[in-house]
């Protein structure tokens, strides 16, 4: 065992928490300081998702992924700032002040994950943990110029992550290169039978770089209304040096995408609504004011410890199912969402992975976004995916007016594999 | 006049104005006004939700022990019983296992696939602010459970078998109206719930009683349930008095009078004497001309009456939605392939073939699968014997002491049958040295031998050593000096009363203080009676 110092100046608001001495001992990420998403509990370390209503809260356990880490050797360093309970594409929306973009100050890191982002762009960590349910590993890697995995769904154990939408988040990694990437996912992919959606599948590879023959599929309706012809173009560019690799390019439709944000926006304030009602001061944060009857000082609680974007989520979702109008939201929302994975299923009969921008645009910059709709908006190329439950990957791309592009990569199911050797053929070919 | 013009009626024509009551009252409540004293034309109509625990080892989605009664609160808690933020639960197989043995007890179809739901609340006691259950596919639906109904055999549909976790336990020290503050107790958070929902089948407070007394057997026998664990089940029930037929012409769903939803009954006892209480309350309403709306009322055990909860402004909206933890449960083939133990009637039958039990006791024996195992643990002794002394005296005699049969031994038990058999003892000595160890054993947890409590008690039977006009013998001497003590009784026994007879009997039978036996005191009583006369 050995002890790693860490001691930062955080200038960009990367970390809620920081440790300034981490344990790291033997093993695969043996003295590599690692950061973790303040929603993934850490025994011993406070753990608040971003919220005041957890303030206070040290969870008296290690999530499966925190497990694999120590057993690896890593440096948990710190847990990384993000958008409250992992609501939100900026990292604004948090308790704890937002975070900056390495990339430009003045600009967004992108969210929810974007202190994991921040913090590896930086340089700050070699490598973090951040959560994605519609975009939030991917969106902040693209805004920072970083890479971001979301692996398949039920390939990582979310045992130990403070759920926000249970049926499409998953725990990836983000890196500065495609092999940190792959070097994590082999840590985080082992079978923990205490998650249910979990599957044994467990990662164990080495990137290849050779995409000869590869068929890649790239969706019109990735490149439609609402993204930033620069970006766009920024990604064309990407996508033709994949070409030149050897990759054959098809362009295809996705005629689903256009119920997806609707699925997703329903399907995850529906789950999010019921997962936070279990803070309602009784078990966390500072005692309640027990001179009120129960339901009023549940309200109290609930109304001075969550965000604007937290509350205004919790209310749409308890709408979504509520009595009368389940089958119109909540049911509805299940059926696009059969649709999406039906597409992506059709479309990988005849194309290996699928390619198109993380982002319609660059980095916002901070207190652009006020209206939740628009913020809402800026999701639509990244929640198919979760949708679908396939692994996607954002890799730097380029840049356009001066700031980073994600290219994104998609697979099937369980290809994790395919989609990181396609990143990292990319990644090979730009830096050649 | 227009057709949407009021009509109006004088408000008190035919409305019994009761103390307090406004006006204003009797109108809203008033159907078409009249007074009923009858409801010879009407009928109760019973509905259960049963939820009983499982008794399994470990809790329903985490690996805690369920074995909580006894220690402190909050001990048997993990990250997922408290529901701490990012747990994840995880189905217990063997709870599964158990309901599905219920589901096919009760004559159900395993559903191909079945799911959990969360069933969304907030309360003090609910670690989640949500409880996992199952909604819209249960494990098992459409059953029966045949009972000893009020008019002989009933068959009482099953609507579905599902299960559920426990929430926590609220505890106010002191009681609820005096403590300052409220405790949460997390031990019985998770543990496993089956909830058992019949159709509308019931027709009265007894029939609900005995319907449950059945489940309760069933499950018993099933191995998955302890009902002497305390909290161990606690019912709902839906109640409505309806004109006779109206459930079998109209269904269910079919608007009639309202009934009220009796909540919170957590005992056998508790659900006959709620239901009771609110079939003459439901009466009452009735007989005053009050429109019935449906409500939820809860049952307050100490009063033993049901109280109006604070009806509309709690009405909940559970939000019901798949658990998105957890996968479907695919149980369908699993089911198919239990095979189940023998279930109260099949015992019955047998405990009349084999043992040629009379229907009563068999029935008896067989309601309560302890009860049946120890009947079969001294029924070598004498069969019949032994089920008169089991089903009738020493069931009665446990119940006067609320004492389980599980504190009896069936080894002495059997050598008191023999003392009894073997005429050592009379059947009124046998009583009392039952009494004796019950009492013995509801003291200190232990009770001597049969043999000494007889030695003890001077118990053993008095053998005759002579005739009727022997001096020596005992039965005779105290048979003597009766006849001198009670010369009225003598009289009036010439005089042709037969209760004299017996009053001069039992007159004998105390001054040996039961030891003699009954044919015997006969025998020497008419002996001596005869001559004088």
């Amino acid at each position: 065992m050995a002890t790693i110092s860490f001691s930062p100046k955080d200038q960009y608001n990367a970390f809620i928490t920081t440790l300034n001495e981490a344990e790291s001992g033997p093993g695969a990420l043996s003295g590599i300081p690692v950061a973790v998403k303040d929603n993934i509990s850490t025994r011993g370390i406070p753990t608040t998702c971003g919220s005041r209503i957890l303030e206070g809260y040290v969870p008296p356990y290690d999530a499966h992924v925190v497990t694999l880490l120590k057993k690896a050797g890593a440096a948990i360093v710190g847990k990384s700032n993000m958008d409250e309970f992992g609501m939100g594409t900026t990292t604004e929306n948090s308790a704890f002040g937002p975070t900056k973009n390495p990339a430009d100050p003045s600009r967004v890191p992108g969210g929810s994950s974007g202190g994991s982002a921040a913090a590896v762009a930086s340089g700050m960590v070699r490598m973090a943990l951040g959560t994605d349910t519609g975009g939030s590993i991917r969106c902040p890697a693209a805004f920072c110029g970083i890479v971001g995995h979301k692996p398949t769904y039920g390939r990582v154990s979310r045992y130990g992550l403070i759920a926000y939408a249970n049926s499409l988040e998953q725990i990836g990694p983000m890196a500065r290169s495609v092999s940190d990437i792959s070097l994590l996912m082999e840590v985080l992919t082992k079978y923990d039978p205490r998650d249910s959606t979990a599957v044994d599948c467990h990662y164990s590879h080495t990137p290849d770089p050779e995409i000869r023959g590869l068929k890649i599929g790239v969706p019109e309706e990735f490149f439609g209304e609402g993204v930033d012809p620069r970006v766009a173009s920024a990604v064309w560019d990407g996508i033709t040096l994949l070409e030149r690799k050897g990759a054959e390019i098809v362009t295809c439709r996705m005629p689903s995408m256009a119920y997806a944000l609707a699925a997703y926006y329903v399907t995850c304030t529906s789950e999010a609504s019921s997962n936070l009602a279990r803070f309602d001061g009784v078990r966390y944060g500072p005692p309640a004011d027990t001179k009120l009857p129960w339901h009023e000082a549940f309200q109290q609680r609930r109304q001075s410890g969550f965000g604007t974007e937290v509350k205004r989520r919790i209310m749409l979702g308890t709408f979504a199912l509520s009595s009368g109008y389940y089958g119109k939201y909540y049911a509805k929302a299940q059926a696009a969402r059969q649709q999406v994975r039906n597409d992506f299923l059709h479309l990988f009969r005849t194309v290996d992975v699928i390619a198109g921008p993380t982002m319609p645009t660059v980095a916002f910059r901070l207190g652009e976004k006020t209206d939740p709709l628009s913020m809402y908006l800026s999701d639509i190329l990244t929640v198919p995916a979760n949708l679908a439950g396939i692994p996607s990957i954002s890799v730097p791309c380029g840049k356009s007016e001066g700031l980073p592009v994600g290219l994104q990569i998609m697979g099937p199911h369980f290809r994790d594999e395919r989609v990181i050797d396609v990143a990292y053929a990319f990644e090979q070919g730009v830096s050649r | 006049m227009t057709d949407d013009a009021p009509i109006s009626r004088p408000a008190s024509e035919g409305v019994t104005r009761w103390p307090g009551e406004k006006i204003s009252d009797i109108q809203r409540q008033t159907q078409p006004a009249n007074i009923r004293m009858d409801f010879s034309d009407d009928e109760v109509i019973i509905g259960l939700e049963i939820h009983c625990q499982l008794d399994t080892a470990t809790k329903l989605f985490c690996g805690c022990s369920t074995d909580y009664r006894d220690d402190s609160p909050n001990t048997h808690v993990c990250p997922v019983c408290l529901g701490l933020p990012g747990s994840l639960p995880r189905v217990n197989k063997k709870a599964i296992g158990y309901a599905l043995r219920v589901g096919k007890a009760l004559n159900c179809t395993v559903l191909e696939e079945s799911e959990f739901a969360r069933k969304n609340y907030f309360y003090p006691d609910l670690n989640k602010g949500f409880q996992i259950t199952q909604y819209d596919k249960p494990l098992a639906v459409r059953g029966y459970l045949d009972i000893e109904g009020d008019d002989g055999e009933k068959r009482v549909r099953i609507t579905r078998v599902h299960v559920e976790e426990d929430p926590g336990r609220l505890v106010h020290k002191g009681g609820a109206d005096r403590a300052k503050y409220t405790l949460v107790d997390y031990n019985r958070a998770g543990i496993p719930l089956i909830e058992i929902v019949t159709e509308p089948d019931l027709r009265s407070p007894k029939e609900a009683r005995k319907f449950l007394n059945k489940l309760r057997a069933t499950l018993e026998y099933l191995g998955v349930f302890d009902s002497e664990k305390e909290g161990s089940l606690r019912v709902d029930a839906n109640i409505s008095i309806q004109p006779k037929g109206w459930f079998e012409k109209e269904g269910k769903g079919k608007e009639g009078r309202g009934r009220a939803e009796v909540k919170n009954i957590s005992s056998y006892k508790g659900v006959e004497k709620a239901l009771t209480f609110e079939v003459t309350r439901q009466k009452n309403a009735l007989r005053r001309g009050q429109r019935l709306e449906t409500a939820t009322r809860h049952f307050v055990e100490t009063r033993g009456i049901t109280t109006a909860s604070r009806s509309k402004e709690m009405e909940q909206d559970y939000r019901y939605f798949p658990e998105p933890d957890l996968r479907p449960l695919r149980v369908c083939d699993w089911a198919a392939g239990i095979v189940l133990p023998e279930l109260p009637d099949a015992r019955r039958a047998r405990f009349l073939g084999q043992y040629g039990c009379s229907p009563i006791h068999a029935r008896t024996l067989t309601g309560d699968l302890r009860l049946a195992e120890f009947y079969e643990q001294v029924a070598e002794t004498d069969p019949i014997l032994a089920a008169t002394w089991v089903a009738d005296t020493l069931l009665g005699e446990l119940n006067y002491r609320d004492m389980s049969v599980s504190k009896v031994s069936p080894g002495w038990f059997r050598a008191l049958i023999l003392l009894i058999k073997e005429g050592s003892v009379t059947d009124k000595g046998g009583v009392e040295v039952l009494r004796s160890l019950l009492d013995q054993i509801r003291e200190s947890g232990s009770c001597e031998t049969p043999d000494e409590c007889v030695g003890r008690l001077g118990l053993i039977v008095i053998e005759r050593t002579g005739g009727a006009g022997d001096a020596d013998d005992p039965v005779a001497m105290a048979a003597r000096e009766v006849v001198a003590e009670q010369p009225q009784a003598v009289a009036d026994f010439h005089a042709g009363k037969k209760e004299a007879f017996n009053f001069l009997v039992g007159q004998v039978m105390k001054k040996t203080r039961g030891r003699a036996k009954p044919a015997d005191v006969n025998q020497v009583l008419l002996g001596i009676l005869g001559k004088e006369g």
